[in-house]
């Protein structure tokens, strides 16, 4: 006898009335797909044009997203009066530290209106200075106007920040603007006008996770700001807890799947690295190290013998205070670099003797250093304003950190002052097999208006490609919340396609109308073995078109034969066609770059010349009548960055 | 020996305890129900009662159910990092080794953060 009848006899009602197939429409000028920290502010930008605004977000807006649980320092605030880098400068910076392959307009929009939003965030609610003096005198703090700024302290271009708060803030206000939020709703597909794949968006349909009630959304225009796929060759829900990367796991790649799906042109879908972390490592943030929120903390071996700071040179640095200033000859750093950052923007860093980028350790150059494991962060040796700021503020107020990691440690008797907390292997630990790996950064091509290909489709955050992070979602989703707004306040009556709205219905409701068939949880990590063993760290055709058969196969299979027992399971299903469907264009836009490429992290055994210079350009991808349409793009695609700003921010 | 009530069980999910009511304290207002981000936690049908946590495997650590929870710092909720998830520390003076979760834990360390527990502008 089967377990599961047994169960099924004595589980409890599911605690939500459950309305599968009830249908309920709303319109609005601008929909805004997800809640997170890119799409808040799009339903402010947009709003306060005077937009009607309906935003949809999976979780529940006061909490959901990568931003969810805080933000401790705000990137590109080169627009503060104390910072010595324009945003021009910085924007190059950030270009050439990746050899071209960046999103431009992304950078530069960062990069002009961060600081603003960080002031506007202010308003909100969210404390962005000293005001108290705790940290009067630090070589951190700007006397004037008592913010902290992180990494380089003579550049001045990042500001620590409270921001733990911060998307409670951001959903007051979205609901003073008068914003009509809808949680707990999954959007599955984005509509077009007629039904036709690249025709022009007109709404959404979606579901909601509790009731599974299905919600039809009807707009001008539509602004994506869903999140980065993640779950697509790591899953797991056992090794440590449902963490496969830095984001919340029901990031399954929704918006760049049905973004696709509707004929929506992408760029960079081929880049992936390997993960590291999340999935076999510790808490993020939660171990010592000296990267990121942790920069640049003093590490010590097992006898206290202490690593040495580097800066671009080699030469070791003597004092903590010169690992936040640049080296002799340099302008300034950039705190967190590309694969392989650029000498001119080169950091200080931490010289653990024969480590790879990975941290990996090498025993003999161990032996020969006369280095023992484990490693310790020397918090007690830093500088008490370091300390204080480290501990006390960013690790109070990095997302992921003020619970589980401050409160959780220090109620277990952590104590900065005089306790070093153990590093593994010098990051967050956990090092993976190569074919281990995490998308990074393929997303929507977009306009300066950050409109994509499709009529009336805008994107931000990590919709787009090459996103940054907290600051770079506020302030893309912002813009492109402005520039929907524009168009939708000019813009026709739109209409549904209810043939469309019909075959999406039948889609999704499938899987809880059969009795037995494969779970999500089996799906997934099935989809995962695929794109680890057919698109992983080494790629050529013949592995790239048995990737595709085998998700051929199981979209046919296992997966059109896939069962739900509640719109809980059925959500966590739904999304793992999602991630079915991103593996899917990921290998299409791997197939179709032809050539290595170091800076994309891309090996071709087939094509094993590394950078030719005709393939240092962008490769765009999309779908058309249901065939996969590839092209270039020039890196620099954005031409001139100032002209264009200037002639589409929609500030002027 | 006494006849024990000995049943056949399917495998617990690991982890399975990510977070740990005080049914003495929640009051059951199911907070941390509507902003879970994983939806993790289900409204318990006795009403006043702490959640069910239904899926506990699902729980990716944010800590946000605690932190929006209006009696954590009463200790209705608390966040259980599971076993292998458990880091440590070494204190610099005596040379002692600590970790999370351990039998017999030096005394907590009450600092709240800069800008305390709920810091605004």
């Amino acid at each position: 006898m089967h377990y599961e009848k047994l169960i099924y006899e004595h589980a409890p009602k599911w605690p939500y009335r459950v309305l599968y197939g009830q249908e309920t429409e709303v319109s609005c000028d601008v929909l805004v797909l997800g809640g997170g920290i890119a799409g808040c502010w799009a339903a402010i930008g947009a709003a306060r044009k005077g937009a009607r605004v309906v935003m949809v977000e999976k979780g529940a807006v006061k909490t959901s997203g990568a931003g969810g649980s805080g933000v401790d320092h705000w990137h590109c605030t080169v627009m503060h009066p104390a910072s010595k880098i324009t945003p021009e400068e910085y924007t190059q910076a950030n270009m050439d530290n990746f050899y071209g392959w960046r999103n431009g307009i992304m950078q530069y929009i960062a990069c002009k209106e961060s600081y603003d939003c960080l002031l506007e965030l202010e308003k909100m609610g969210v404390k962005i200075r000293d005001s108290e003096d705790e940290f009067k005198g630090a070589e951190f703090r700007d006397e004037a106007t008592k913010m902290m700024f992180a990494y380089d302290y003579t550049a001045k271009y990042c500001i620590r920040v409270w921001g733990t708060n911060a998307k409670t803030a951001l959903y007051k206000e979205c609901q003073r603007l008068g914003v009509i939020i809808i949680n707990h709703v999954m959007i599955t597909s984005l509509l077009n006008e007629g039904g036709v794949q690249g025709g022009r968006i007109v709404g959404a349909a979606g579901m909601d996770v509790h009731t599974g009630k299905f919600h039809v959304f009807k707009s001008k225009s539509t602004v994506l700001c869903l999140a980065q796929a993640r779950r697509t060759w790591v899953f797991s829900t056992e090794l440590t807890g449902f963490r496969v990367e830095a984001g919340p796991p029901n990031e399954s790649g929704d918006g760049h799947a049905i973004a696709w799906l509707a004929g929506a042109e992408l760029t960079g879908a081929e880049q992936s690295s390997q993960a590291n972390g999340a999935a076999f490592g510790y808490p993020q943030y939660g171990v010592g190290n000296a990267g990121n929120t942790w920069y640049a903390c003093t590490i010590v071996d097992a006898a206290g013998k202490e690593i040495p700071w580097i800066d671009r040179d080699g030469r070791v640095l003597k004092t903590v205070s010169e690992r936040y200033r640049p080296a002799p000859g340099q302008k300034y750093f950039l705190g967190m670099g590309g694969r392989k950052p650029h000498y001119d923007y080169a950091s200080p860093k931490l010289a653990v003797p024969g480590a790879d980028d990975f941290h990996r350790y090498d025993a003999g150059v161990f032996q020969k250093a006369g280095i023992t494991l484990p490693f310790y962060a020397d918090l007690p040796s830093m500088p008490e304003m370091e300390r204080k700021a480290l501990w006390g503020l960013m690790i109070g107020q990095e997302a992921r950190t003020l619970i589980p990691i401050y409160q959780t440690y220090n109620q277990a008797g952590f104590n900065p002052d005089e306790d070093m907390l153990q590093g593994y292997e010098c990051g967050w630990g956990g090092i993976g097999p190569p074919q281990w790996r995490q998308a990074r950064g393929g997303g929507l091509l977009t306009d300066w208006d950050l409109k994509t290909n499709l009529e009336g489709l805008y994107a931000a955050g990590t919709q787009l490609f090459s996103p940054g992070d907290h600051a770079y979602a506020a302030t893309t989703g912002r813009y492109a919340g402005r520039r929907a707004a524009a168009y939708a306040l000019g813009a026709g009556d739109v209409e549904i396609n209810s043939k469309q709205v019909a075959a999406e219905k039948n889609r999704i409701y499938a899987p809880v109308k059969r009795k037995h068939g494969i779970d999500w949880k089996e799906l997934n990590a099935g989809v995962c073995k695929v794109m680890q063993d057919y698109c992983g760290d080494i790629k050529n055709e013949e592995l790239l078109k048995l990737g595709l058969k085998w998700f051929e196969e199981i979209e046919a299979g296992e997966a059109a034969s896939a069962c739900a027992r509640n719109p809980h399971e059925l959500m966590r299903l739904l999304e793992t066609f999602n991630v079915i469907t991103f593996g899917k264009m990921t290998m299409e836009a791997c197939r179709a770059r032809k050539a290595s490429s170091s800076y994309l992290g891309f090996k071709r055994l087939d094509y094993p010349e590394v950078d030719p210079p005709e393939w240092n350009q962008w490769l765009t991808i999309k779908l058309d009548k249901g065939n996969v349409k590839t092209g270039r793009l020039p890196l620099d695609f954005y031409g001139d960055m100032v002209k264009n700003y200037n002639a589409h921010c929609g500030l002027r | 020996m006494a006849k024990e009530d000995i049943r056949m069980f399917p495998n617990i999910v690991t982890p399975s305890n990510p977070v740990i009511f005080d049914e003495d304290v929640c009051t059951g207002c199911n907070n941390c129900v509507e902003l879970c981000v994983m939806d993790v936690l289900m409204p318990n049908p006795e009403k006043g009662k702490p959640p069910i946590v239904l899926y506990p495997d699902e729980c990716y650590y944010d800590g946000l159910c605690v932190k929006n929870c209006p009696l954590w710092q009463k200790g209705a909720i608390k966040l259980n990092h599971p076993l292998n998830q458990r880091v440590r520390w070494k204190r610099k003076a005596t040379g002692e080794h600590f970790r999370i979760g351990m039998p017999d834990p030096p005394p907590p360390n009450n600092r709240p953060p800069v800008g305390g527990w709920d810091a605004k502008a």
